[in-house]
């Protein structure tokens, strides 16, 4: 057993949840720089290299990338032979969000009470906290703040396995036609299908922790990444909706077994402030 | 079109609008006003009423954002446009009262374009996920009413060079239908 104090994970959360919002990760910056050659859009260009440099400035001034720092999505990968101490993790998860809204200067944007109160909790927390136990005496933390503007454009269908995958791939392309310039393009796809209703909305959210542009590692669900790829560029959507070849950056697709009767799709669109940081203890 | 950005400076007339098309780079200079969806609400509520708004709207331009915090030594935090529709529903009645431009990003209802065609305005989108870079173009905020509403409350900005594009003119025009058109291929 390897002891740790629930205070590490505090400090942890808070240095990733800042990162993320003033760092654009690599990969992305990367994806939004090959965009450039490929879109075909004068004003689509443009945006493009208005958010490079966006993304300059924010690093430089530790400004957030988007003043919609986000709803916190921490996903924690944590070891079983791991003994936490001194505390509740989800608390001190939540602890590290409110330090980093108050440190980072992020905007609180989380309300409780939707249904009827809606006020604001002041600190950005709680955070969307998926847990798993993993192999190992150690804590793994992926960050990733979600804005709302692409987070309302997600959707959600329980097919029927007779819509095969026609049917699927038109599900994601409506979802991304029916968003046109809301989520801010050019936007990251995460796909999620099968499982149940609730496993795959996880699923298609976790599809964004991986790198920008990655392939599924089953060559099959590449090539279907690849096809919705394409059919989504093909909308014209383009950077910020104003017409263009790049609507899309990239495609991941994660599948899990379903019930017989089921072909359960989600789809979480990411803006092009693909945020996230990863850290571990 | 025209390649050249055109310079608006607030309070805007209406000849200035109708000399805007869908498509045209604008960089506005000045002051603008911030309102997302609460101040909205109490505006309409305030004009329901047959009370006198917080601030004037004639002439105006309103942008859609809920900055984050300014950091020591700063104006303003990040500071970049939100969803405008989920204004929509109270955008005709506000520019019935003369306000001139709005700003913020992605597509308006069918009454949103109309309202703009009827009073002579127009809708921009400044570049969503830019809101380091356009804080940059804020040299002052002042929040000028409600501070209780935080982020939500309505803010002065002083602007200088502040870049946005033309979606919706006050002819019917909008971009975001044309450059879709003009990029869409068959998959």
């Amino acid at each position: 057993m390897r002891e740790i104090d629930v205070s590490e994970v505090t400090t942890l959360v808070s240095r990733l949840y800042q990162e993320a919002n003033f760092a654009l990760p690599v990969d992305v910056t990367a994806a939004l720089e090959a965009a450039l050659s490929r879109e075909e859009s004068p004003i689509g260009r443009e945006v493009i290299e208005t958010l490079l440099k966006n993304a300059t400035i924010a690093a430089r001034e530790r400004v957030p990338l988007c003043q919609d720092t986000g709803i916190a999505a921490v996903f924690a990968e944590v070891g079983q032979e791991a003994c936490l101490t001194g505390g509740s993790f989800a608390a001190a998860v939540d602890a590290g969000i409110a330090r980093a809204r108050d440190e980072g200067y992020l905007r609180a944007s989380v309300v409780s009470g939707p249904c009827f109160e809606r006020a604001n909790t002041g600190d950005n927390t709680p955070a969307m906290l998926h847990t798993e136990i993993v192999e190992g005496d150690g804590i793994s933390i992926t960050v990733l703040p979600k804005g709302a503007g692409s987070e309302n454009m997600s959707r959600l269908a329980m097919l029927k396995p007779a819509d095969g995958i026609e049917g699927l791939v038109d599900f994601v392309v409506e979802t991304v036609e029916l968003a046109g310039g809301n989520p801010c393009p050019p936007i990251f796809l995460g796909v999620g299908v099968g499982g149940t209703m609730d496993r795959v909305a996880l699923m298609s959210k976790m599809a964004l922790l991986r790198s920008a542009g990655e392939p599924n590692s089953d060559p099959g669900l590449a090539r279907l990444e690849s096809e919705i790829l394409d059919a989504v560029n093909a909308l014209g959507i383009g950077p910020g909706g104003f017409g263009g070849t790049v609507t899309c950056l990239g495609v991941a697709l994660e599948e899990s077994p379903c019930h017989i009767a089921s072909l359960p799709v989600a789809v979480n669109i990411q803006c092009n402030s693909a945020r996230r940081a990863f850290g571990s203890i | 079109m025209s390649d050249k950005p055109a310079i608006l400076t607030p309070p805007i007339d209406s000849e200035t609008i109708h000399g805007l098309t869908a498509g045209d780079r604008v960089l506005i200079t000045g002051s603008i006003y911030t309102a997302r969806d609460a101040a909205h609400r109490r505006m309409i509520e305030i004009i329901e009423k047959g009370e006198s708004l917080p601030v004037e709207l004639d002439g105006a331009v309103l942008y859609y954002v809920g900055p984050t915090p300014a950091s020591p030594g700063r104006a303003t935090g990040s500071a970049g446009p939100t969803t405008s529709s989920r204004v929509d529903r109270y955008t005709p009645p506000l520019l019935a009262r003369g306000l001139r431009v709005v700003i913020g990003k992605g597509d308006r209802s069918p009454e949103v374009m109309a309202a703009l065609q009827e009073h002579g305005a127009v809708y921009l989108a400044a570049v969503g996920g830019a809101g380091a870079l356009l804080a940059e173009k804020v040299s002052v905020a002042e929040v000028v009413a409600w501070p209780e509403l935080g982020t939500e409350a309505i803010h002065r900005f002083e602007v200088a060079g502040f870049p946005a594009i033309v979606v919706m003119d006050s002819h019917g025009g909008n971009l975001y239908a044309i450059g879709r058109a003009r990029y869409r291929r068959q998959a």
